[in-house]
């Protein structure tokens, strides 16, 4: 990653046995990746930005490649998201740099990944917390996969840093019951349906 | 295992640079929270054994998961810390005899040797509160550079009924420390403090 200054990486994983109910025989695992880099285009309005996602590349992929291996391989994952939280100094469309490297990262290492990876971004100060949106990897409308991850480092990110986010996790809501369209019924060709 | 488990999160932080030095190696810290039933909440309950053995069962169990974040053997650990946080049906009291009587032995097996004080905090608190976990070094409490905390919260946890209950291991101190005192190479380890 030649032109990315990184200053610090934190991965998180959760693994969910129960909410109240019946216990699972498999529990529900999610996995988060955050990593805060430099801005390079903090503090001043840069109109030719697109340059820096080729840059991003690597870090996604990266990032992607931890994600799968703490969830024990590409296989056992079923859903993902993808957020940014830009520094004070910056602006909302630098995070929207993230969409193509985070989201490719992720569909590149998994197959039959053809739904849309969901996002979200927001400009924050230092502990900002991010609600990172969770939905099927191959189709966007499976309703037991609707979920989210909260992520968030009480020291970044600084003024001047963006705080990348890649999430995956391993299956539905543990105690999931709402209806919709299930995974087995899936289609997979529009990666809606 | 006596304890009822609802819920488990490990975190592992990075660190790379600082006001834009270098870190080589970068510094890494790693917490396990468990998210547990709390036995006595709505109760006064006199002997809090049970919680101690689940103490106990913590100990080992978030200590090994710590280290395996960390990809590291025990023997490299170098600092540790423990805290709980209590939902509003249970009481502070729940916390210590958590972490105090019977969690510390099965902890240090995980991180070998640990002749130090494990460092820890508790407080009361709901879904979503932070718990800053304090960090020491495993064998000599003195050695400055690993003074240190990391902090955890899960937006859902604990609720009413619940304890949550975090263990943080590190393979390194702070990230560029130079405020002097007793260093980690000249650590004794004898006595827990020097």
């Amino acid at each position: 990653m030649p032109d990315l200054s990184i200053r610090k990486t934190a991965f998180s994983v959760e693994e969910i046995f129960h909410e109240g109910g019946p216990v699972p025989a498999e529990s529900l695992r999610r996995a988060a990746g955050i990593a805060i880099i430099e801005n390079p285009f903090a503090g001043r309005y840069e109109p030719d930005i697109q340059w820096f996602m080729k840059d991003l590349k690597p870090l996604g992929l990266s990032m992607a490649t931890r994600l799968v291996e703490m969830l024990g391989g590409p296989d056992q994952i079923e859903g993902y998201g993808k957020g940014a939280m830009i520094g004070e100094a910056g602006e909302l469309e630098h995070g929207a740099l993230w969409h193509a490297p985070g989201g490719y990262a992720m569909r590149e290492l998994l197959s039959n990944s053809n739904a849309i990876v969901p996002s979200t971004k927001k400009v924050v100060g230092v502990g900002g917390r991010l609600d990172v949106p969770i939905t099927h990897i191959n189709a966007s409308y499976v309703r037991s996969h609707f979920d989210s991850m909260e992520v968030g480092l009480n020291d970044a990110p600084r003024a001047r840093e963006l705080a990348l986010v890649l999430v995956m996790s391993s299956g539905a809501r543990i105690h999931n019951r709402a209806g919709g369209l299930v995974a087995q019924d899936i289609v997979g060709e529009d990666g809606l349906r | 295992m006596k304890v009822k488990i609802r819920k488990i999160a490990v975190n592992v932080e990075e660190t790379r640079q600082e006001i834009g030095r270098a870190i080589s190696p970068a510094t890494r810290k790693a917490v396990a929270v468990a998210v547990i039933e709390n036995p006595f909440a709505n109760i006064y309950q006199e002997d809090l054994t049970e919680l101690m053995d689940i103490g106990a069962e913590l100990g080992e169990l978030l200590g090994r998961k710590c280290v395996e974040a960390l990809g590291i053997t025990p023997d490299q650990a170098e600092s540790y810390g423990k805290s709980a946080m209590v939902g509003e049906n249970g009481e502070l009291e729940h916390a210590a005899a958590l972490l105090h009587p019977k969690m510390g032995a099965p902890l240090r097996a995980e991180v070998e040797q640990g002749a130090a004080l494990v460092a820890s905090s508790k407080k009361m608190g709901s879904p979503g509160q932070v718990l800053d976990v304090p960090l020491g070094h495993k064998d000599a409490a003195y050695v400055r550079s690993h003074f240190d905390a990391i902090e955890v919260r899960l937006n859902d946890a604990p609720r009413m009924n619940e304890i949550m209950v975090a263990v943080a291991v590190t393979d390194s101190g702070r990230p560029l420390p130079r405020v002097g005192g007793l260093t980690h190479e000249d650590a004794i380890g004898e006595d827990g403090l020097r």
